[in-house]
């Protein structure tokens, strides 16, 4: 189960985010407990995944002792000692590993006041678009004593979005639905990206507009009335949890075909992604955006 | 409450006055039905030419205004009224098989294990579908039938009646056993799958084509055979099995009766749209106010003012917050649990 589920954390905060509705957050960084910059942790804990990832993209790999039950990536995380993750931190395990420092969900208030009363020193991760992303990277970089490193990933990273928004420039600017999940055979139980969040933002980058850019939410659970209204030129579905190919991706498709008047279903614009990383708010968001750009834009990438 | 001792009937006393009576009920709940379907359709999120949704001359593919009107908002309308009729028919019927106006459809256990098997269909993606059931709905029916099975199989005896109390504590008992089951499930399930199981117990009609409807129909056109059955037998039923039994009715026969069309009707009203609550307990008792407590009256009434209500929350569920939606059940909640209280401070 725990392979799987890498990044799912992040939906399922985006779907409660969309439900909940009034706490829309779109900062990111870090909420410090006892927690001074200047001093690199060298025993961290990591109940994040796209926390985790940033850590080995900065070089604090070695210092990682223990991650999250649904970490999975990079592979050096599969043979780490595993402490629970957002419902389940084991804090016992966390205390007999004894980190100096732990990187937590910002909802994880127990946790945090538990560690902080053993002395340790806490991150705590808040959900938010991709400039929240570089900013929790940088942040993240100074806890672990990478600050220069994760600067220079961090670089990386916007320089390789850039090459990808340059890349599309100048191209029409299709009316794209972003579906992150939906009930298997059909239309119901759907999730797709509103205007905020960084999936938003890698829509944004990707070259497309999103239908659901005036709804500032990270995540839209829309009816069947809406997306006839919405009238999307392409569709991308991403797939995280259950990668899909051949005859299971022409039944899915089958599926929107009950919406007929979309021009993405009448010019057979639908695209099927399969990867947990295309929802890690992490290092590998250029490889997701690109994905995206390429399944929008395929002949600017010819 | 309202099934109290003013409820012993004369059951064949005056056969034409209830015949008017059903007459002029069926006439205006009916038309209090009829009109809320036929204007629902008509509002949404969207404003839709009719004209042009009924042109013909357009194709279908490419009329935009015709897709909102049948695939968006005529299979929502329909099945609003199917499971608003279901659960409210099955709520009547429920409160006189156990004798407690508090019983719901899903207080037998029905809805728990619709909820189980929609569970582990979506923590474990099955993809076993059945013809237009896909797999959740699919999953949800079956787990239903269980629940059923097992509560009818704990609470009859060959040949004697059934007792209430034990069909009561044994509903009581499984809910809270799936209910546990439910919870391991989702804990033991990947985070965005437990939203997705949070999300269907809020209940949705949004089910996008008829074809759902059509696999459910049988299964609430024999329900509601056998609810017509039931009225007077009813009507003697909840006043004690006893008298029932000394005035001919055939009590254990009416029992099961009664648990399986229930069962039947909320099993598939959950398979189309979720467990949506509140409709099985405060339409019958608000139509009682209105009709009283006879069968013959209120389970007809009930049934056409439970699909004249749900209708009418969905249309709140799908326009207040547009283009974003509230979930149906939160809807019927938050507009039944306020007034039925209101209806209890009233009558206390």
């Amino acid at each position: 189960m725990a392979a799987r589920a890498k990044g799912l954390i992040v939906v399922a905060a985006l779907a409660i985010m969309a439900t909940g509705g009034l706490k829309v957050l779109t900062t990111g960084g870090l909420k410090a407990s006892g927690y001074q910059i200047g001093t690199g942790a060298h025993r961290i804990i990591s109940l994040v995944p796209a926390l985790t990832e940033m850590l080995f993209a900065i070089g604090a790999g070695p210092q990682v002792v223990a991650v999250s039950s649904y970490d999975d990536f990079p592979a050096d995380t599969r043979t780490l000692p595993r402490v629970g993750a957002l419902l389940d931190p084991d804090v016992e395990r966390i205390l007999v590993l004894r980190p100096d420092l732990v990187v937590t969900y910002g909802s994880q208030d127990a946790l945090e006041a538990q560690l902080a009363s053993a002395g340790i020193r806490t991150f705590s991760y808040r959900h938010g678009g991709i400039e929240a992303l570089f900013q929790t990277m940088r942040d993240l970089g100074a806890a672990a004593g990478r600050a220069a490193e994760a600067e220079r990933t961090a670089g990386a990273i916007r320089a390789r979005l850039e090459a990808i928004r340059a890349s599309v420039r100048g191209r029409p600017r299709p009316k794209v639905l972003l579906v992150f999940g939906r009930e298997p055979r059909s239309l119901q139980q759907m999730y797709v990206s509103g205007g905020a969040g960084f999936l938003h933002d890698m829509l944004d980058i990707a070259g497309g507009t999103n239908v659901f850019a005036d709804v500032p939410r990270e995540a839209v659970q829309p009816s069947h009335e809406t997306l006839l209204t919405r009238a999307p030129d392409v569709i991308v579905e991403l797939h995280t949890t259950r990668p899909i190919a051949g005859a299971e991706i022409a039944r899915e498709r089958a599926v929107w075909s009950a919406l007929g008047s979309m021009p993405a279903v009448q010019n057979g614009r639908i695209h099927f992604l399969n990867g947990d990383y295309l929802v890690v708010p992490g290092p590998r968001v250029g490889a997701a955006t690109g994905a995206l750009a390429r399944a929008i834009h395929p002949e600017a990438f010819q | 409450m309202t099934v109290s001792q003013s409820a012993i009937p004369r059951v064949d006393a005056a056969p034409r006055p209830i015949r008017a009576r059903l007459a002029m009920t069926v006439l205006s709940y009916g038309g209090l039905a009829v009109t809320t379907c036929l204007l629902a359709p008509l509002v949404g999120s969207t404003s839709i030419s009719l004209s042009r949704a009924f042109d013909r001359s357009i194709p279908f593919a490419d009329n935009i205004d015709a897709q909102i009107f049948f695939v968006a908002r005529l299979p929502r309308v329909l099945a609003g009224a199917l499971v608003g009729a279901a659960l409210a028919s099955a709520g009547v019927v429920l409160q006189a098989l156990l004798r407690n106006p508090l019983a719901t459809p899903f207080t037998l256990g029905v809805s728990a294990g619709a909820a189980l098997g929609a569970m582990l269909a979506i923590s474990f993606g099955t993809a076993v579908a059945l013809g237009p059931l896909s797999p959740v709905p699919l999953a949800s029916l079956a787990g239903a039938s269980l629940a059923a099975a097992i509560v009818y199989a704990l609470a009859t005896k060959p040949g004697r009646p059934m007792s209430t109390s034990v069909l009561l504590l044994a509903g009581v008992t499984l809910n809270s056993f799936f209910s546990a089951l439910i919870l391991f499930v989702q804990y033991m399930a990947d985070f965005a799958e437990v939203y997705r199981t949070v999300r269907w117990l809020m209940g949705d009609l949004d089910i996008g084509g008829l074809a759902p409807i059509a696999a459910v129909l049988p299964l609430v056109v024999t329900a509601f055979a056998i609810f017509a059955m039931l009225p007077s037998s009813l009507n003697l039923l909840s006043v004690g099995a006893d008298i029932a039994a000394t005035r001919g009715v055939d009590v254990a026969r009416t029992q099961r009766l009664a648990f399986l069309s229930a069962a039947l009707a909320t099993s598939a009203a959950v398979a189309l749209a979720g467990p949506i609550g509140f409709i099985g307990i405060v339409v019958p008792h608000l139509v009682r106010l209105m009709t009283g407590v006879d069968h013959r009256i209120a389970l007809p009434a009930s049934a056409l003012f439970g699909a004249a209500f749900l209708v009418a929350c969905d249309l709140v569920a799908r326009t207040v917050l547009a283009p974003v939606e509230v979930p149906v059940g939160i809807v019927t909640a938050m507009i039944g649990g306020p007034f039925f209280l209101w209806l209890l401070v009233r009558k206390a």
